[in-house]
């Protein structure tokens, strides 16, 4: 099963790869991977999205708890919680297709960002659905590069992570 | 005033209160040398391999409740200590490594002797620092401490790179650390501690499995207590060894790949079983499926929750420092006056004396070729059971672990987690340093004496008078019996077809060395070579080339699913039998 962790972590060199490499070295898997310092600057939040059993995800949350660096971790599937992907899509964008691109953005509240004769590039945020939703949505043959985040989540309401 | 970081370096390792430093020298670490040098606090260790340094601090570690601390140099320096490292990582011992690092501004130049040591060590460490700038210094080598010694114990690496042994700065060590990400837990959870109570009052057939955590954490004393108490059957792990006296009637032997029959039938058909510092590893309990089929309730007491229900389903997890939550379960025992059923616990321990009966630890002896098993029975004898013994990796360690009673803690040192060949010389120098009065001996194989050898060099520099007990039998042993059970007896290259004169390969180190190729010199050779006190005596015994560890459980069969001794192989033995009287059942 998907599950979407939370990991406050002291923000020191190296902390990023001890976390990295305790998924590589006990062969769990990292579907998407985001970090950034948080309003504390001597710490950061990592969002790792990641599956397995019940058990395994267990191992993997006792197991980051261990790393000395490591000050917080929760679970954020255990509750409500929301999340954001943001992705930027460059697409062709010329003749007739040019009306229907600046279509589908706006359907799904996508801002067009930067725009040339024969291309846009489309800022989209969202879950990973919505996202993965315009790419099916769109001509193929149309799609020039993707790049995307991995998701930010966070707790909904009064649930916090904090130290 | 200000010193240099090298100055601050020996400082802080004094303030420690360390008593030996284990290392060799070289270009990265000369500062740090130069410091040693002008100052008389602790000792410094010549070893002549650095994974040497890192397995005698180790066992420096493992023999007494003080730190190792080993030096090495940066580069090839610090890639030979890995082994060393790993192996203390995988047992949890407290060590601090130094290592030394390239100058800062050439860190990541691919310079002379450069490797990047914090990536290196980093999946084998409980943690590691590179330090950048001499101010953090100090503060840095009291955090290395504190985390090695605290929560579960491992070992620690501080990469120092040399311009940073240069720099100077005012020495300002640090009374106390706090780091608000690193809290162990002391204390068991209160009701956690009560439910273990209950189900032991509940239990029809109890039994007490004890591992390394119980030595590391020091509780040897409440394990006793415990089980003298509770008057259950108790097993220890190969890193357990001596935290129940080897040789009291409670005490059902060793249990897992190679235990007795009597522990790992007890394991495989308890209904409650109380881990104490014990994570039941592959090599204890072989396949999960099989031993979670029986009907069981599991309490496990670990310092690190991680441990906790990592292979079999945990009833009651209590995390917390062992001896304190033994202490703290005992407490609650005796209030209560909670005891099992005694008429429950007399069928459950006519049931163990059954399977005892048959001695799964019988061998056949001999007139003519020495059996090894019968070595460590001599050796047991000669010794008085007080022996320190450090062994290697194979079957002589097997043998070791099933015939000589370790009574009590930090006596058998060996490596259990990672298996490192190569081991039992340098741990045998650690141990002997750590204990200056006692008889250190290093029970080899003629596969593993030579992984390290040229550390016999290193107990003539510094007077360690260790006994080698080499179990020669011209084969890597255990690789050999592996290729009998799993590969058609096709011995691949388990045959050391060129093995030196052990006694020349002593007396060309200045030691004394001895063949023995007789049963009957057994213990006269044993006897004389204990007697000379000053001197490392390598004692090659030439031994039963052919003979196996027995008991045997095959990867991915059960504990009652044994491969036996051939006497016990036509034995009509006793299964286990759930309708004896254990009163209301499972």
């Amino acid at each position: 099963m998907r599950h979407i962790l939370s990991v406050l972590i002291e923000n020191e060199a190296g902390a990023l790869s001890r976390v990295t490499g305790l998924f590589s070295a006990r062969g769990y898997n990292i579907d998407s991977l985001t970090v950034q310092t948080t309003e504390d600057p001597t710490m950061s939040r990592m969002t790792i999205v990641t599956h397995g059993s019940e058990d395994v995800i267990e191992q993997i949350t006792k197991q980051l708890n261990k790393l000395i660096e490591v000050v917080k971790v929760i679970d954020l599937n255990e509750a409500d919680h929301i999340e954001r992907e943001l992705m930027l899509i460059k697409v062709r964008a010329t003749g007739k297709d040019r009306d229907e691109m600046k279509r589908m953005a706006d359907i799904f509240r996508g801002r067009i960002i930067d725009v040339t004769e024969k291309s846009y590039t489309i800022e989209l945020t969202g879950p990973g659905e919505k996202l993965d939703a315009f790419i099916k949505a769109l001509d193929q043959a149309a799609i020039l590069e993707t790049v995307r985040t991995g998701a930010s989540g966070i707790g909904r309401g009064e649930r916090i992570l904090k130290l | 005033m200000e010193i240099s970081g090298a100055e601050i370096l020996a400082r802080c390792l004094a303030e420690e209160n360390v008593e030996f430093v284990f290392g060799y020298p070289g270009g990265a670490v000369l500062e740090i040398y130069d410091a040693i040098f002008k100052q008389n606090k602790f000792k410094h260790v010549l070893v002549r391999h650095e994974q040497a340094a890192v397995h005698a601090a180790d066992a420096y570690s493992r023999s007494s409740e003080k730190i190792g601390v080993a030096l090495v140099t940066s580069g090839p320096g610090a890639t030979n200590a890995i082994t060393g490292i790993a192996t203390a990582f995988m047992d949890s011992i407290p060590m601090v490594v130094i290592s030394g690092q390239v100058g800062t501004p050439m860190i990541g130049s691919d310079a002379f002797q450069e490797v990047d040591m914090v990536g290196c060590s980093r999946p084998v460490v409980k943690h590691n620092f590179l330090v950048k700038d001499v101010k953090d210094l100090a503060a840095t080598v009291k955090k290395a401490f504190h985390i090695a010694t605290t929560g579960r114990p491992g070992p620690v690496v501080i990469d120092v790179p040399k311009d940073v042994t240069q720099a100077k700065a005012v020495f300002d060590y640090p009374k106390s650390v706090s780091i608000r990400s690193y809290n162990p837990p002391v204390k068991g959870h209160p009701g956690q501690i009560k439910k273990a109570a209950t189900l032991l009052e509940q239990a029809k057939r109890p039994f007490i499995y004890v591992g390394g955590g119980a030595i590391l954490g020091n509780a040897a004393a409440e394990v006793t207590e415990l089980v003298r108490m509770l008057n259950v059957p108790c097993t220890n792990t190969l890193m357990g060894l001596g935290a129940y006296p080897g040789s009291d009637p409670l005490f059902v032997g060793m249990l897992g790949m190679h235990g007795t029959y009597e522990a790992n039938m007890a394991m495989q058909y308890a209904d409650t079983i109380i881990a104490i510092g014990a994570r039941f590893d592959d090599r204890v309990i072989s396949s999960p499926a099989h031993f979670a089929s029986q009907a069981k309730k599991i309490v496990q007491i670990d310092i690190d929750p991680s441990s906790i229900a990592k292979r079999v389903k945990v009833d009651v997890p209590i995390v917390g420092d062992v001896k304190d939550v033994l202490k703290d379960l005992i407490a609650i025992l005796k209030e209560a006056n909670i005891r099992p059923s005694e008429k429950a616990l007399n069928a459950w321990w006519d049931q163990i004396n059954d399977w005892r009966k048959p001695n799964s630890l019988w061998y056949a002896q001999d007139d003519e070729i020495i059996q090894p098993q019968f070595v460590m029975q001599k050796l047991f004898e000669v010794t008085g059971g007080n022996a320190i013994i450090t062994s290697d990796v194979g079957q002589h360690q097997m043998f070791t672990a099933q015939y000589y009673q370790f009574n009590r803690p930090r006596q058998w040192i060996n490596s259990g987690g990672l298996g490192t060949m190569g081991f039992g010389l340098p741990a045998a120098m650690g141990a002997q340093l750590a204990n200056p009065y006692a008889d250190v001996a290093c029970i080899t194989g003629d596969g593993s004496i030579q992984m390290n050898i040229q550390e016999l060099s290193t107990c003539k520099q510094y007077h360690t008078p260790v006994k080698i007990i080499n179990l020669n039998n011209g084969y890597l042993g255990m690789v050999r019996q592996w290729q009998e059970f799993f590969y058609g007896t096709r011995y691949s290259e388990s045959y050391v077809d060129a093995l030196p004169d052990f006694v020349k390969l002593a007396e060309a180190y200045g030691h004394v060395g001895m063949q023995i190729t007789k049963p009957a010199d057994v213990e006269p050779a044993l006897r004389e070579a204990f007697a000379m006190k000053e001197r490392l005596v390598f004692m090659d015994f030439l031994t039963n080339p052919k003979a196996n560890v027995f008991p045997m459980i095959q990867n991915g069969k059960g504990l009652n699913q044994m491969d036996l001794p051939p006497h016990m192989q036509n034995m009509q033995l006793t299964p286990f039998e759930n309708n004896r009287d254990y009163g209301n059942l499972c």
